[in-house]
């Protein structure tokens, strides 16, 4: 059994990184997360380099979910039964709560904002805060093509849960055709080549972006704060385009993994489970390259959204409405077709943890350099419960974390996982979340 | 048609007839209307915008400087919708690094095509020679002419000069004189005094100690709503020669501009935002279910929407509230099979077709576009079409259902009839019946129609019954409910609003509707709903240039004269 709230050892954590060197942070760490030099990983572990988000909507069927015991060597319950060897890899994480504190329960929407940002938005289409995997990026995307990736199964354009704001949604990849011209099209360079020729356009649109800059610095002065600020960040972004163009005129890194897959093909539109798969499959394959070929730290992929209206073939239902209108069987407690909408949404989990695990890296896999969090936007969708919603952790972020365990939260806020995420990361936070989810409590149990 | 019911209260008329509808006559609350009610001179500050560019605006802007051929196959990052439109969003909108992505693809895609040997003659005014070598005249020229209408106004001294030297600087070993070209209007469309559509003030002589938009200003609220582009060579001309802020100069460019073919584009851009049309990024059809429902239906059905539209209210210049009576059609071979018609077309064709008298179809609610979008994959949605019917159209909020319903009751509907009487179970929980008592009713009278909008008389075998009320008024039909809709108040009031907004770019201000709404809807409730007339009421209305200053905005406009004074 784990002790919550168990003092950290201080060489139990890591500070802040980016760039592949220390970085000093705005506010101060917890002592623990710190060497007692304050420079380096107590463990002299290797830097963090990846982190992403998975997620999949319409929770999961408690009785067949949540494994009998916690601890190491969880029991594969029927609809964990697809991870199968890859248990070892993965962390479950139930019985933590997010309680609104009287505000709304906006269905399927409360539980996934207020587990990214660790606040409860007011109405639907409030985005409080900014989402963990923002500061995350912060830390540790420099350097890299991409800032960060966003991915959808779905093929929805909207369906992202990446944000700075509501005005602010880090716009997905919905097509694997699209993901792959833009990861792999003309501008990759590719890390083993022998030979490397910088293109001298390159030069040439950094010069329009430079005129790009002069503008905004012009127009900025006679706005508004508010407009100036969005004038602010279309200049981060600018910015963030420049240093991209920079590092193409770079040889990159070697990367010894890295093989340009085969272009895929252009799938057909639509929400039939078998084609989201399909389109699940051929983007998580281009993602675990792309992160293998070093174009980005940082990724998110929504394989099934929170309002799933995933088809079955001949069924007239969606995944979402039969949630709601399907009959709960009294022998076995469950919704038979909902179900078996649930095991599709774990099998693509498997398969997505698979692939991070079968790609070589180093001594290991790119997955134990990685830590993915996955989580649904409630626990049973019939009832829009918030307490209990499934989470998951996979990979061991080179070795800080441990794997293979089931945690119970014991009705601690879900919000423990994401500030824990972020200080093992070193986003400078004392605490994370609003209200009763604002916490400074990480889950000691799961680091190493 | 009385339509408040009996606790009516004075109330600005364009709210009120939303919120009598939305709130007494369900929820029997008078209290979000008491807000409303405001004197004279409480109207809120109207602030100057700054939208993002939308991509209709983006592609209508590039193919009326360079030509109709442009294509940009690529897809910006969604808005966010705000009052119901993404036109507000806009003004809220931020460009993150994904965004930008976008907008950088979208402006190499369009240089490209700009410069290429095929289009030179057609998109350049100058053709030099050598083009091994810089040519800084006709550089100028280029990028003067593009660069006006890029910006909508003429650029200053500097940025001219920054472009022609970027474009003069990049001749060399890596690229030729059309290569620099191709570099500034990559530049220009990158620009945020093209992305961001920024209004200005400036000192109005006709109130000393008081502002007013600039006429550059102006004339992008004009061509933005009514072309969804930025405005032309003539319009421009008309900002700088001070006539735009003359009432017959501003009456004399709204005219040429309604009587523009280019009109079609502002009313494909509104009602594709109006309307939700991206609900069909994500729609599918159950083949197995719906056999005709195929992917070319699917992109017909989209568009049917909006060729109604543009033939009832452009071609035919037909009532606004008409479209939902309308006996006409528009229609494809593909569409065709589907509704069961005989109508010869080729390809990809678009045609009329008039609807018989006594035809179950009748009016825009009755089309496939609609009643397809508002439906699940494999079945039907009174629920979804009632509540697309109240928020879209009569700009009416249906709340979310609460967390805690309690589905039990329906969990044994499948052995029921008719939709009617599996909706009928929600009556059975007080905390389900509030909601679907809004939503149902009405969505009920398009159960003759199935999820892919096909025509049927009866459900597993039993007849639908597509009676019921709405806001008072009982239909028996599809078609009677039409009439119902193009009668309810809410109806235009909702209309003229999202036009007003659209148009400002921002929410409706408190005071507004007493203030701005009311008086365009007494008008055009005279007048009549021709989209022209709705334009021309809410362009020429004073509110549409009008602008308060806040004190942030008195402080900041004293620098804008460095774009103009340069």
């Amino acid at each position: 059994m784990f002790h919550k709230h168990k003092k950290l050892q201080r060489r139990q954590v890591l500070k802040g990184m980016l760039k592949g060197g220390a970085v000093a942070v705005g506010l101060p760490l917890l002592d623990v997360f710190l060497n007692t030099n304050g420079t380096a990983f107590a463990s002299n572990a290797p830097l963090p380099s990846r982190f992403g988000t998975w997620f999949w909507g319409l929770g999961v069927d408690e009785a067949i979910f949540v494994p009998r015991t916690v601890g190491a060597g969880y029991d594969l319950t029927r609809q964990l039964s697809p991870l199968g060897e890859l248990r070892k890899h993965v962390n479950v994480y139930t019985n933590f709560n997010v309680s609104t504190d009287g505000k709304p329960n906006l269905c399927h929407y409360t539980g996934w904002v207020a587990l990214r940002s660790g606040i409860v938005p007011a109405a639907r289409g409030d985005l409080p805060g900014q989402s963990l995997d923002i500061p995350i990026a912060d830390m540790i995307s420099g350097g890299t093509r991409f800032r960060s990736l966003e991915l959808a199964a779905t093929g929805v354009p909207r369906d992202s849960y990446s944000f700075r704001s509501a005005d602010a949604i880090n716009p997905p990849e919905i097509s694997p055709l699209e993901f792959y011209k833009k990861i792999f099209g003309p501008e990759f360079q590719d890390p083993n080549s022998d030979t490397f020729t910088p293109d001298p356009r390159i030069m040439l649109r950094k010069s329009v972006l430079s005129g790009v800059v002069d503008e905004i610095k012009q127009v900025e002065g006679a706005l508004g704060q508010a407009d100036r600020q969005r004038l602010d960040y279309y200049l981060t972004s600018i910015r963030e385009l420049e240093t991209r163009l920079e590092l193409q005129l770079q040889k990159p890194a070697p990367a010894p993994h890295c093989a340009v897959p085969d272009e895929p093909t252009e799938l057909a539109k639509g929400l039939d489970v078998e084609l989201v798969v399909e389109r699940h499959r051929l983007m998580t394959d281009m993602l675990v390259m792309a992160l293998a070929c070093n174009q980005s730290r940082v990724f998110n992929m929504v394989c099934f959204d929170s309002f799933s209206a995933a088809t079955r073939a001949g069924s007239e239902r969606t995944h979402h409405i039969l949630t709601h209108e399907e009959g709960v069987d009294p022998d076995t407690g469950l919704q038979p077709q909902s179900s078996w909408f649930v095991q599709r949404s774990m099998e693509e989990w498997a398969y997505f943890v698979g692939s991070l695990a079968n790609m070589p890296e180093g001594d290991g896999s790119l997955l134990d350099n990685t830590l993915v969090y996955g989580h649904s936007d409630c626990r049973f969708a019939k009832t829009h419960s918030l307490d209990g919603i499934p989470m998951f952790t996979a990979g061991r972020l080179n070795g800080l974390v441990k794997t293979g365990l089931h945690i119970d939260g014991e009705g601690d806020a879900g919000t423990r996982l994401g500030y824990t995420i972020q200080r093992l990361f070193g986003v400078p936070l004392a605490d994370w979340g609003q209200g009763s989810l604002r916490t400074s409590s990480p889950i000691n149990e799961m680091l190493v | 048609m009385k339509y408040m019911g009996d606790n009516t209260v004075a109330v600005a008329k364009g709210l009120s007839r939303v919120l009598a509808c939305s709130m007494l006559c369900w929820l029997g609350s008078a209290m979000a209307v008491a807000g409303a009610a405001l004197a004279d001179g409480e109207m809120s500050e109207m602030q100057p915008t700054m939208r993002l560019i939308s991509q209709p605006q983006y592609l209508n802007t590039v193919r009326a400087i360079f030509g109709p051929q442009m294509e940009l196959n690529v897809r910006f990052a969604p808005l966010r919708r705000m009052e119901g439109m993404m036109a507000l969003g806009a003004g809220q909108a931020i460009v993150t690094s994904g965004a930008l992505d976008s907008l950088d693809r979208a402006a190499h895609l369009v240089a490209e095509q700009v410069v290429a040997p095929e289009n030179r003659q057609f998109t350049i005014p100058c053709q030099p020679v050598a083009t091994d070598v810089r040519n800084d005249a006709c550089a100028s020229q280029f990028i003067g002419s593009a660069g006006r209408l890029l910006y909508r106004r003429a650029l200053t001294k500097t940025e001219l000069h920054s472009l022609v030297e970027l474009a003069g600087g990049s001749v060399g070993p890596a690229g030729d004189f059309y290569d620099g070209l191709e570099l500034a209007l990559v530049g220009m469309l990158l620009s945020p005094n093209f992305l961001f559509i920024q209004e200005h003030l400036e000192s109005d002589p006709q109130r000393p100690g008081g502002w007013r938009l600039d006429a550059h200003s102006k004339a992008s609220r004009l061509s933005l709503m009514l072309w969804a582009s930025g405005p032309d060579t003539e319009l421009i001309d008309a900002a700088e020669s001070g006539v735009l802020h003359t009432d017959a100069g501003l009456q004399k460019q709204v005219e040429r501009m309604l009587a523009s073919r280019r009109l079609r584009d502002g009313v494909r851009s509104f009602f594709n935002d109006f309307l939700i049309l991206e609900g069909y990024d994500n729609l599918t059809k159950d083949e197995t279910i719906f056999p005709a429902f195929n992917s070319k239906v699917l992109v017909d059905a989209r568009e049917q929407q909006l060729q109604l539209i543009l033939d009832h209210l452009i071609q035919r210049d037909e009532d606004y509230r008409d479209l939902f009576t309308t006996r006409h059609t528009m229609l494809t071979a593909n569409l065709a099979a589907v509704y069961g018609f005989p109508v010869s077309a080729r390809p990809s064709e678009w045609v009329p077709y008039e609807l018989a008298v006594d035809d179950e179809r009748g009016g825009f609610l009755t089309q496939v576009g609609f009643l397809a979008q508002h439906a699940h994959p494999g079945r039907s949605s009174p629920t979804r079409r009632g509540k697309a019917l109240r928020e879209i159209m009569l700009c009416q909020h249906v709340p979310d259902a609460p967390p805690n319903v309690d589905f039990s009751a329906l969990e044994d509907a499948d052995g029921l009839p008719t939709a009617r009487e599996r909706l009928d179970v929600h009556n059975t929980d007080r905390t389900c019946r509030g909601c679907h008592a809004i939503t149902d009713p009405i969505g009920l009278g398009l159960e003759n129609f199935d999820g892919a909008g096909q025509f049927r008389k009866t459900e597993k075998g039993f007849l639908i019954d597509p009676a019921g009320t709405l806001d008072r008024v009982d239909f028996e039909t599809a078609v009677e409910l039409g009439s119902a809709v193009r009668d309810n108040p809410a109806l235009t009031a909702c209309l003229v609003q999202r036009v007003y907004t659209a148009a400002i770019g921002r929410p409706l201000l408190d005071g507004e509707e007493a203030e701005v709404i009311d008086p365009l809807l007494d008008r055009l409730d005279v007048e009549g709903y021709r989209w022209k007339d709705v334009l021309r009421a809410v362009t020429l209305s004073d509110a549409f240039f009008g602008v308060t200053l806040t004190p942030e905005l008195t402080a900041s406009t004293a620098k804008l004269a460095y774009q103009h004074e340069d």
